[in-house]
């Protein structure tokens, strides 16, 4: 029997916390609060995956957006001390909008519910919205400064709240990924046997992509965002990885230069989501904000190398420019858009052709959503692996 | 990769006849198979028994055939299609159940694919085999790194009590090779166990059972994956069922998408089920995986895969919108799945996992009330017999409409009384709470009543393995039931929060009885406002624009809420209101109806709205009509369809004479609502119903009936029985399917019938008809525009008056009838149609006796045998009853070639080739609590489940391939054992001699063989069960039928009720061993016929594109 962590009662109490969704453009959705009451500000993004609320809200890149769910039912399966994808548990989406709470959590990993993790670390939710509306509407308009208001915040009157929103800072230009970066450096061990070092600068970093490493003999040390390339060689890095962050890719200019450093010193090199923008950058490439972005775990991308397709996860606000199959000149040699989303054709992953240097758009880590990608994670072990050997030899 | 081009003529294997655990599902994929490859540009061969089916439509593939689905008929397929210069390259048999699977299974064992040089499509013989094979599979499953339950596979009754001695009871028998699961149960003890497995063994063609750990009680899932010839995988739904492991997932109510797992958990189960497909190697196509998972502490175990489409997949489909058995057929022929495109969106690839943003509940529909003494418990031998499907935005609001579709007698929670369904346990919680423990239909309806009686979730979690979170939800329901009970007055906002609930204003008014009824919720509901939006389902969630019109209802709280229906200017609308769930006399030919009106409507420029709740059919192919709403089949809920159609256009009319009973039902109350109903008029249908004004007509235009009256209690009853004299037929009026009907000898019987039907009142009358005893049964369908009638179809009964028609073997052109007394009908039938007023089609059934014809009844609306007279014809009728319903004249329609003018239904050419359609049963499903099987014996109540079609140029050529296609093939040599009713003795002479002659051995019980000896025909005495005692030496003809001894089974009871219940244990045994098994005198005769054009060798294959029809449908 699974346990019973929540009083809440969902649906039926809808409308003794009334809460309003509104958007900079004025629109304007009515609901229940729910989690922490009172106010958050954010960009309003919609992520389609029908799993892993709890590693979407834990997930750093999140950071400053409010996220609507378009799964019909959140909350079922409650929250547990292992899914978070933040290192310390800490939820990063500004607030989260959904459709039905659920009225108990029946899940054996559970420890408390969503709504009561919510409330203590002062996460604003709504319900009761249709979300499916909101979605279209993103959808059509693009991606969209927007506020929660619940309780005695939403009984101010609509145009009020509608200039708080509109004066919240806007996601284009910001460099967020210092504010969700780890203060210090720490390490993640190898499981077993240790094979290599890998430096991973965190700019919002996925406690599953340590994870991964660890699980195949790689000691992860995790640096700050911004850490010079000096400091890291102490590490005797075999590999520098770059993670998955919030923010605008072409406020990254610190990043890109390390980058550059790292690829000059011709060490095997690993991106990841804003890690595909910032190795993109030092490539030369622009990046641009997509309408309303990628936002799921259902979303296929092909690698035009192999001719293989991934369902992959996805939550990125921009992208590189490019094409599929393109080769362009870089410093560092030729490379090639090695990967482009089926949907719509955006780059979903670069690389040398020496295969030095490669990243993705997507998020091989997963959690949430599925392993497909994961081989990328053996692809650079065994990158690393043929450096040693030659060094051995 | 794109097509290949090394395939261009492909036969498709198709479903045959509907059964329990395969029914109008494979249709729908069938369908979507044919459209694909022929969009392709390839020869498309098609093989069905079925005629009930889209797919055997003449224009669905280049050839059809619809002969048996037997490996001797598919070779002479292969054959002919040589012959003809058009050599068959590939089969895809993926598509086509279990049958076309097993029939994929021998034509390779027989050697016949390599005789003809022809490649299995979609999944090889290996990959079907380490997919079905239980051992095989287990050992995948663990090379993946999975695990299975413990078990063993045991091939006798000694290694089945070895293993279970090590694993505990109780535990699952399980066969492999078959479909819906039969033949497999949970057993508690030796007994159990002797049964299910004794009855396992014989079940299965390889004799083997698997003995397995119980996991009763866990959670169950469901994955429906695909995977291209470039080892591309996609996960395409993932379905949970709310009852818990133990409980068939088709009896189950199931949900999707899984609700209650994490996102770990169902990556792991997604990782397995990508595993084991690419194991098992289906290469291109779909399959269904199950998996139980451990509700204390997440242990997954992987159940069973179909190496195929399934009916999850059917599911799948609706569920997301993602066409699976469409994609499979792309895939098979060479495709990859970034190649294709994704219909919904219209932009992105098939390449990518749909995602909801609503769900999705599924509910059995079972027909337990057909078969008195079945054992209702749910196991896992699926026992249902259709299913609903319903869209929410919330899984309390989609349980809430899924209920209401099922059209069972309870239309939703509070319709009825508690004690209407829980008796006098309706107060005693306990009771109620241990009632739970046995799984049975309409489960939650006690779930509910306990938690009113004040049941914890944890209570209901222990006595019925529900998973909490189902039940907290249904919790929050009885709670706000409460507030609604108590609130001082019904305002807005609580009126908006049922909605939202997605209770009906049937079940509001169930608990505000200020209201007087739904119509008065209706009325408050609209001056307020409250309507529901419609969403679209679209695969991906919004994410993309969705260019098909696929929609469900859901009331939001939300003030910014969304309808998303477009409007449409240019084109009038015609909405189509389908059957609902399929039950037994109401299934896949009312289907087969609806989805010809929208094909031919849509071609004649209307814009075609769908309104259906059945996801196994073709109509709810968001391909067949221009629009379609994925709705309950309620006043209600249609109401709101033809409000959002008629803001967002012109709607010309709502036809609701095509789906059966269902929307007919709901005729008057529609018209009375201002709805447009076009074709036959409200009136006029409820003018054929009514005994007294149809009576009246019958008088004015001289048309004989058999004596009746109408009766609402006992002393009625008997007033009219003894009037009209015994044997009388007794019924509740206004029925399909026979429901309750019954032919009654004696004033006794006619009392006991009268007690048990509860339900008598002014309103809901019982019929008593004069029952005619020997009359031939005769089936007619016509077409009438108001003013000219055109006969489509004459059908003549092979069993005598007294059986249900749908339960009754037929044959087109009628075999024994006269010009005269087709002349007749066709006045009769002429005189009706007019007398009536039908705009479209209508059928009657007549009894002809002593050259009387009797008019029994008359139903204004298509019948079941529509497909099948099309078929036999080639004047689709349900093209012809829709154009008629918007106003063409049956002129007009013979100007345009769709009816001929030469001849009708009753005046085929002389060369037209003989049809004979055949009802399949679904005794072998069902059990008595005892464990025994249940009566074969045919009655007035309809109890098949489907059909099979067998066409040739001669009766008996045409009735050997209909028993063939419906219960295995009649056999050309061999043991006939022969017990017949005195009665029929005289009657059965000839046959059986000719049987003796043509070199069978005759076995006889003592007093048939008396007579048999007397009149020269050699036979065998064997031992009756009863003749077994002490000092009695052999073996009872039980035995023998049991141990294979006997081919064929010859067996008419006599008259009497305790005689019928004699041969009880001979048919059982028949249905356990599946020996034909034949019980009127005119069956007989007929195998007897078939049997010899079986032996002559003179049974062909003809496609139904060759057959000689003056006009092409």
């Amino acid at each position: 029997m699974s346990k019973d962590t929540t009083t809440y009662q969902g649906v039926t109490e809808i409308g003794s916390v009334p809460a309003y969704l509104v958007l900079a453009d004025g629109r304007t959705f009515t609901g229940f609060g729910f989690g922490a009451i009172g106010t958050t500000l954010g960009e309003a993004v919609f992520t389609t995956a029908m799993t892993g609320y709890q590693e979407t809200m834990t997930d750093p890149s999140y950071h400053r957006q409010i996220v609507v769910a378009t799964a019909p039912q959140i909350g079922n399966t409650g929250w547990n001390d292992e899914d978070n994808e933040s290192r310390d548990g800490k939820i990063w989406v500004a607030g989260l909008v959904i459709r039905d709470l659920a009225a108990r959590v029946s899940n054996w990993r559970a420890t408390t519910s969503l709504q009561q993790e919510m409330a203590g670390q002062g996460i604003v939710g709504i319900g009761g919205i249709d979300t499916r509306a909101l979605v279209r509407h993103l959808r059509n308009e693009g991606s969209i400064a927007a506020g929660i208001f619940s309780g005695a915040d939403a009984q101010r009157p609509v145009e009020e709240l509608v200039e708080i929103v509109k004066n919240q800072p806007a996601m284009t230009g910001a460099n967020l990924s210092v504010e969700v970066s780890a203060d210090e450096t720490y390490v993640i061990e190898a499981e077993g046997e240790e094979r290599h070092t890998v430096v991973a600068y965190d700019l919002g970093i996925k406690q599953n992509t340590p994870r991964r490493f660890s699980a195949r003999g790689v000691r992860t040390v995790i640096v700050p965002a911004e850490t010079p390339f000096e400091d890291i060689k102490q590490y005797n890095p075999s590999g520098v990885f770059i993670s998955n962050g919030p923010g605008d890719p072409a406020a990254a200019d610190v990043m890109v230069d390390i980058v550059r450093e790292v690829l000059e010193a011709d060490i095997p090199f690993f991106g990841i989501c804003f890690g595909n923008q910032i190795l993109g950058r030092a490539f030369g490439m622009e990046t641009y904000k997509l309408k309303f972005g990628h936002r799921g775990i259902n979303v296929p991308v092909k690698n035009h190398i192999t001719g293989k397709i991934d369902i992959t996860a996805q939550n990125h606000g921009f992208a590189l420019k490019g094409e599929a199959g393109q080769e362009f000149e870089t410093d560092f040699g030729t490379a090639i858009v090695t990967h482009t989303c089926l949907n719509d054709g955006v780059v979903e992953g670069i690389a040398l052709k020496s295969g030095r240097a490669y990243s993705v758009q997507y998020h091989p880590e997963a959690a949430a959503g599925p392993n497909d990608a994961s081989p990328l994670f053996d692809q650079f072990v065994e990158l690393m692996d043929a450096d040693a050997q030659k060094k051995g030899a | 990769m794109p097509k290949r081009s090394d395939i261009n003529h492909v036969l498709v294997i198709g479903s045959g006849p509907i059964v329990i655990g395969q029914a109008c599902e494979f249709d729908y994929s069938g369908t979507q198979a044919c459209r694909v490859l022929k969009e392709e540009g390839l020869r498309v061969t098609l093989i069905n028994s079925n005629p009930a089916t889209i797919m055997t439509d003449p224009e669905m593939a280049d050839h059809t055939y619809v002969e048996p689905i037997e490996p001797e008929y598919i070779d002479k397929i292969f054959a002919k299609e040589i012959e003809q210069g058009h050599p068959i390259d590939a089969v895809l048999a993926t598509l086509g159940g279990q049958t076309a699977l097993n029939a994929a299974i021998q034509l390779d064992r027989l050697g016949i694919l390599e005789k003809y040089g022809v490649e299995l499509i979609g999944a090889d013989i290996d990959a079907i085999e380490r997919g079905e094979d239980r051992q095989k599979f287990k050992d995948i499953v663990t090379t993946i790194g999975g695990e299975s339950a413990r078990s063993r596979v045991c091939h006798n009754m000694e290694e089945v009590h070895e293993t279970v001695a090590e694993l505990g009871l109780p535990v699952v028998v399980r066969p492999s090779f078959t479909m819906g699961g039969l033949g497999s149960g949970l057993a508690y003890n030796t007994e159990d166990l002797e049964r299910i497995a004794g009855g396992g063994l014989a079940a299965s063609p390889e004799a083997n059972v698997l003995i397995e750990e119980s996991i009763l009680g866990w959670k169950e899932f469901e994955l429906e994956l695909m995977r291209d010839t470039a080892d591309n995988v996609v996960v395409i739904c993932s379905i949970e069922n709310v009852d818990a492991l133990g409980v068939h997932t088709g009896d189950s109510v199931t949900v999707a998408p899984a609700l209650t797992l994490t996102d770990r958990e169902f990556q792991k189960m997604r990782d397995q089920g990508i595993a084991i497909i690419r194991e098992v190697g289906v290469d291109t196509g779909g399959c269904n995986i199950q998996f139980a998972i451990n509700p204390v502490d997440g242990r997954i175990i992987t159940i069973e895969m179909n190496p195929r489409v399934s009916r999850s997949s059917a599911l799948a489909s609706k569920a997301t919108g993602f066409p699976i058995a469409k994609m499979a057929a792309k895939l098979a022929i060479g495709y990859t799945l970034d190649e294709i495109t994704n219909d919904i969106t219209g932009e992105t690839p098939a390449a990518f996992e749909p995602t909801i943003d609503y769900v999705v509940v599924k509910a059995p529909r079972f027909a337990f009330e057909k078969f008195v003494g079945a054992d209702d418990t749910l196991t896992t031998t699926m026992k249902s017999v259709g299913e609903v499907m319903s869209l929410g935005r919330n899984y309390i609001a989609a349980l809430n409409k899924a209920l209401r579709s099922l059209e069972t007698k309870q239309q939703g929670f509070w319709t009825k009384p508690d004690e209407f369904f829980a008796g006098e346990r309706a107060t005693d919680k306990a009771a109620v709470l241990e009632d739970l423990k046995r799984p049975t239909e309409g489960r939650l309806y006690d779930v509910e009543l306990a938690m009113r009686l004040g049941a914890s979730v944890e209570e209901l979690y222990e006595a019925s393995s529900i998973d909490p979170w189902f039940l907290a939800e249904l919790e929050a329901l009885v709670q706000f039931r409460q507030k609604l009970v108590d609130a001082p007055f019904l305002n807005e906002d609580l009126l908006r929060e049922a909605k939202f609930m997605g209770l009906s204003d049937l079940q509001i008014a169930a608990l505000r009885p200020e209201f007087a009824g739904e119509d008065g919720v209706r009325t408050l509901r609209l001056s307020l406002g409250i309507r529901p939006v419609f969403k679209t389902v679209d695969t991906c969630a919004a994410e993309f624009e969705a260019k098909t019109p696929y929609h469900y209802s859901a009331y939001e709280l939300d003030p910014a809420a969304e309808s998303e229906v477009a409007p449409q200017t240019e084109r009038e609308k015609v909405l189509i209101l389908g059957s609902g769930p399929n039950r037994i006399g109401q299934g896949i030919e009312f289907d087969y109806s609806c989805v010809h009106a929208a094909l031919e409507l849509s071609r004649v420029g209307y814009e075609t709205v769908m309104v259906n709740c059945n996801p196994e059919t073709v109509s709810t192919d968001y391909d067949t009509a221009d629009r379609l709403y994925f709705e309950p089949l309620t006043f209600e809920d249609v109401m709101e369809v033809y409000h959002a159609e008629a803001q967002s256009g012109t709607v010309a009319g709502v036809i609701v004479q095509l789906g059966g009973q269902t929307p007919l039902g709901l005729a008057d109350r529609l018209k009375k609502a201002g709805v447009p109903v076009i074709g036959t008029s409200p009136e006029a249908i409820d003018m054929a119903e009514d005994r007294g004004e149809f009576g009246a007509l019958l008088n004015r235009e001289q048309l004989p009936a058999p004596a009746f009256g109408t009766a609402t209690s006992f002393e009625e009853a008997r007033t009219v029985a003894d009037e009209i004299s015994y044997p009388v037929l007794v019924r509740p009026s206004y029925v399909l399917g026979g429901r309750g009907m019954e032919i009654v000898y004696d004033e006794a019987s006619l009392e006991d019938y009268i007690n048990r039907a509860t339900e008598l009142s002014s309103d809901h009358p019982v019929l008593v008809d004069r029952f005619l005893d020997n009359a031939i049964e005769i089936d007619v369908d016509a077409l009438c525009d108001g003013d000219e009638v055109y006969l489509a179809g004459v059908m003549e009964h092979i069993e005598e008056a007294g059986i249900h028609s749908g339960d009754s073997a037929c044959a087109l052109p009628p075999m024994t009838l006269g010009a005269q007394d087709i002349e007749k009908v066709r006045e009769a039938t002429k005189k009706l149609a007019l007398g009536i007023g039908v705009q479209g089609l209508m059928n009657v059934q007549y009894a002809l006796k002593d050259d009387i014809l009797y008019v029994i009844e008359a139903n204004p609306r298509a019948s079941r045998t529509v497909p099948f007279v099309s078929k036999a014809t080639g004047v689709n009728l349900a093209k012809a009853a829709s154009r008629i319903a918007v106003g063409a004249t049956i002129k007009d329609l013979q100007d345009e070639g769709m009816i001929p003018t030469e001849y009708d239904g009753g005046s085929l050419p002389l060369d037209a080739p003989i049809a004979v359609k055949e009802a399949v049963l679904p005794f072998n499903r069902f059990r008595r609590p005892d464990g025994k099987t249940l009566d074969t014996l045919l009655s007035p109540e309809m109890k098949s489940t489907g059909e099979v079609m067998g066409l040739a140029n001669n009766f008996g050529a045409a009735y050997a391939k209909a028993e063939a296609g419906a219960f295995g093939a009649l056999p050309t040599e061999g043991t006939v054992f022969v017990t017949v009713a005195n009665r029929d003795k005289r009657t059965l002479i000839l046959p059986i001699q000719r049987l003796a002659l043509m070199g069978y051995k005759i076995l006889a019980t003592e007093g048939t063989a008396g007579m048999l000896r007397r009149n020269g025909i050699e036979c065998e005495v064997v031992l009756k069960a009863s003749d077994i005692r002490e000092g009695v030496e052999g073996k009872s003809i039980v035995d023998r039928i049991r141990e294979g001894e006997v081919d064929l089974i010859l067996n008419t009871p006599a008259g009497s009720a305790g005689a019928r219940h004699d041969g009880y244990d001979i048919r059982a045994a028949a249905v356990t061993v599946g020996v034909p098994l034949i019980t009127t005198v005119q069956g007989v005769t007929a195998a007897v016929q078939g049997i010899e054009a079986l032996r002559e060798g003179v049974v062909s294959v003809r496609a139904l594109q060759e057959l000689d029809h003056a006009v092409k449908a």
